[in-house]
């Protein structure tokens, strides 16, 4: 390819309609200056030949043969967006877990991740919630919103929460009648920083607000008389 | 036998529909069953009695008085304050106040309960001690 200009250019024949420029073929000649490309090759529109391509390496015929064309499926060059997030949910918001291991606690909502998912911390130390993350439909958002001033929180996205690949053991026979050694996972120390360094500026900013910290550390739970639909969160 | 009438100028409560809460003034009787009816706030329309809730307020006005009219009339009788002072008015208030508490705030009432009652309990008995060895 030519070099190209730093900004691509914008179209230099304006739509009257659409699909009637202003300026004839003539004109548009003059206007993208062929005329002094041409001038400049001496005459003739410059030539590039094809770049001497590498050979391709020899191609191995198949093995199977389907019975009956199989066709191509369409190509599907679709990039999800990570789900809408509720109006109610802003960074700081204090949310309600609503399943799982943590049903009811109280929590901080800090980000959401580019799979969609909400990144969440309890604090740690005052309920027991670590760096988390939480889909948003299992989730009552309040309107308690926490200051986030003090708290990055750049570095944490899917990857970081991934599983853990362990390689396969081949078992011999003698070991198959054993019984599984179950070691222990053990949480890796560095993790343990990241929720401590996360953690240390909301809890300031959460012991600034009175008995917000007793709130974050107690759990959520429907009482006789109260109505959800009825109730302001 | 009955002590709140219909009347020009008697004060109600709207207990259904779309003005549901809304203190109004009957400013005059359409038939048996419905009146004209008219707020600060709203636009004079008909009711029927069965949408009102009669009060004990009553203010001095003719029938189908003017906006102005109407509106100075409530200032003089000073509606708005009779009614928030009353018991009626004030327990209406803290309905409205509790149905809008937020969750933090419930838990905070929770806590103030608690202490409330804690300090109620550690009183009963320091006064059932000092009975008991007095």
């Amino acid at each position: 390819m030519a070099a190209k200009r730093k900004t691509p250019v914008k179209s230099r024949n304006p739509d009257l309609i659409r699909g009637v420029g202003k300026y004839s073929r003539s004109k548009m000649y003059h206007k993208r200056g062929l005329w002094a490309i041409k001038a400049k090759n001496g005459g003739v529109f410059p030539r590039h030949d094809p770049k001497p391509k590498a050979p391709a390496a020899a191609e191995k015929p198949p093995k199977f043969y389907p019975a009956e064309d199989v066709k191509k499926p369409l190509l599907n060059k679709r990039k999800p967006k990570p789900t809408k997030l509720r109006a109610s949910i802003t960074p700081g918001t204090v949310l309600i877990l609503l399943a799982g291991r943590f049903m009811g606690k109280r929590v901080v909502f800090l980000k959401q991740l580019p799979s969609g998912l909400l990144l969440v911390t309890g604090p740690f130390k005052i309920n027991g919630v670590p760096l988390r993350r939480v889909n948003q439909s299992y989730v009552i958002a309040t309107s308690t919103k926490v200051d986030l001033s003090g708290v990055n929180v750049e570095k944490f996205d899917d990857k970081y929460f991934a599983k853990e690949v362990d390689k396969k053991k081949k078992k011999s026979e003698g070991e198959f009648f054993e019984a599984e050694k179950e070691d222990k996972k053990k949480l890796p120390e560095d993790k343990k920083e990241d929720q401590k360094s996360v953690d240390a500026s909301l809890i300031k900013s959460i012991e600034g607000v009175p008995e917000l910290k007793a709130y974050l550390a107690a759990r959520f739970s429907l009482k006789s008389g109260m109505k959800p639909h009825e109730l302001v969160f | 036998p009955f002590k709140r009438y219909v009347e020009i100028g008697r004060v109600a409560l709207v207990n259904y529909g779309k003005d549901y809460g809304k203190l109004v003034v009957i400013v005059d009787v359409v038939d048996q069953n419905r009146a004209l009816v008219d707020a600060p706030d709203t636009v004079r329309s008909q009711m029927n009695f069965k949408r009102l809730t009669l009060t004990d307020i009553k203010i001095d006005i003719n029938r189908v008085p003017k906006k102005k009219t109407l509106i100075d009339a409530m200032e003089k009788a000073d509606v708005k304050n009779k009614w928030e002072n009353s018991s009626w008015g004030r327990k209406l208030i803290v309905q409205k106040r509790r149905a809008s508490l937020n969750d933090f705030d419930r838990f905070k009432l929770m806590l103030a309960k608690i202490k409330v009652s804690r300090s109620f309990i550690y009183f009963s008995i320091l006064h059932h001690f000092h009975a008991m060895f007095s």
